[in-house]
């Protein structure tokens, strides 16, 4: 009987499985694309631990705690990781000839290099919006700040940019970036504004 | 009959439109989406809702842009749902819940955290990140792995 007892023990004691490495966890904070470092908040067990620091990490599992990482830590553990971040949503402005839809010299050269980013991006959703300057009737900057945003967008389909993925819209002159009275011509006024992500 | 049925299939594509909360951005490897208890391969212009596992294998990663700008990317062999989402496109007011199951995350936080810090939450199995910006990263090594 105790020996029975005792086989019964050790095929329990044997059956269970080896005890697992514990569940681990890491938090670090990194510099931003544009250099500033936000903050992150982590919460565990009841407590906040609050990362401000650059390269600044908690841990949690068998080494809890603050930890201090490189940035070569940072890329050897998660550079996959980041490679998969998405591009930047990203704005850029073109200006237009007096009363037209047509783009100055200067933003000629401008939409070039703004279609090179555009095409780095596999799905991109592209907002474009026109405005105008005080002068003339206000229904005609309406029409004007459309037909601005339409002639862009052509462009970019004509440059093999999907249709689908973009969008227009005219603000007329609702939305100056510099105030001026009525009727002022004001180059900065006449724009498109280009939103992608 | 077919009027009705055309009717319904513009109603139902109007309603996943609204539910759409972002988007596939970039894609490498095996990738895909759990969504109502279905396994979707996974594709660059995809939309994503909440509710939405996001799913990689040994050799995938994929990132997604949410709609007021924040960017979440997940490594290799790694798990990420969306709990929740929201967003007011006028107040920038919103909540956004995600939890990262197993493997590596990104996060570059957008609109809603600028507006009000910790209106994200990234969940781990033992614990809680408020975003308060910008960047940053997570790793969940799941048990006896």
């Amino acid at each position: 009987m105790v020996a029975v007892l005792a086989i019964m023990a050790l095929v329990i004691v044997f059956s269970q499985p080896s005890v697992p490495s514990p569940a681990a966890e890491l938090v670090v904070l990194v510099p931003s694309a544009d250099g500033h470092t936000g903050a992150v908040v982590v919460e565990h067990g009841g407590k906040r631990a609050v990362l401000d620091k650059p390269y600044a990490a908690h841990r949690i599992g068998r080494d809890s705690g603050p930890a201090q990482l490189t940035d070569g830590q940072v890329r050897s553990t998660f550079g996959a990781t980041a490679a998969a971040i998405p591009a930047r949503p990203a704005a850029f402005l073109l200006y237009f000839v007096m009363g037209s839809d047509e783009l100055t010299e200067e933003s000629k050269g401008e939409l070039a290099r703004m279609l090179e980013e555009l095409r780095r991006r596999p799905a991109p959703d592209i907002l474009v919006i026109g405005h105008t300057d005080r002068v003339g009737a206000e229904e005609d900057n309406d029409r004007l700040s459309l037909a601005r945003a339409e002639r862009v967008r052509q462009n970019f389909v004509a440059q093999g940019i999907a249709a689908e993925r973009i969008r227009a819209a005219g603000r007329g002159e609702r939305e100056p970036v510099v105030q001026t009275a009525d009727g002022v011509d004001e180059p900065r006024n006449r724009r498109v504004e280009i939103n992608v992500r | 009959m077919r009027w009705i049925v055309t009717l319904a299939a513009l109603a139902f594509a109007a309603v996943s439109y609204a539910n759409d909360v972002g988007q596939i951005k970039n894609m490498r490897g095996t990738v895909h989406v759990e969504r109502d208890g279905q396994k979707l391969a996974a594709a660059t212009g995809m939309s994503v809702r909440q509710s939405d596992v996001l799913v990689t294998g040994a050799d995938g990663s994929v990132g997604v842009t949410f709609l007021d700008n924040s960017l979440l990317s997940i490594g290799p062999g790694s798990a990420l749902a969306i709990d929740r989402y929201s967003f007011d496109s006028t107040t920038h007011d919103g909540q956004f819940d995600a939890s990262l199951k197993r493997g590596t995350l990104a996060v570059v936080s957008g609109r809603m955290v600028k507006r009000s810090p910790e209106s994200m939450r990234v969940h781990t199995p033992s614990s809680i990140m408020g975003v308060r910006g910008t960047e940053f990263f997570v790793k969940v090594t799941e048990p006896g792995r």
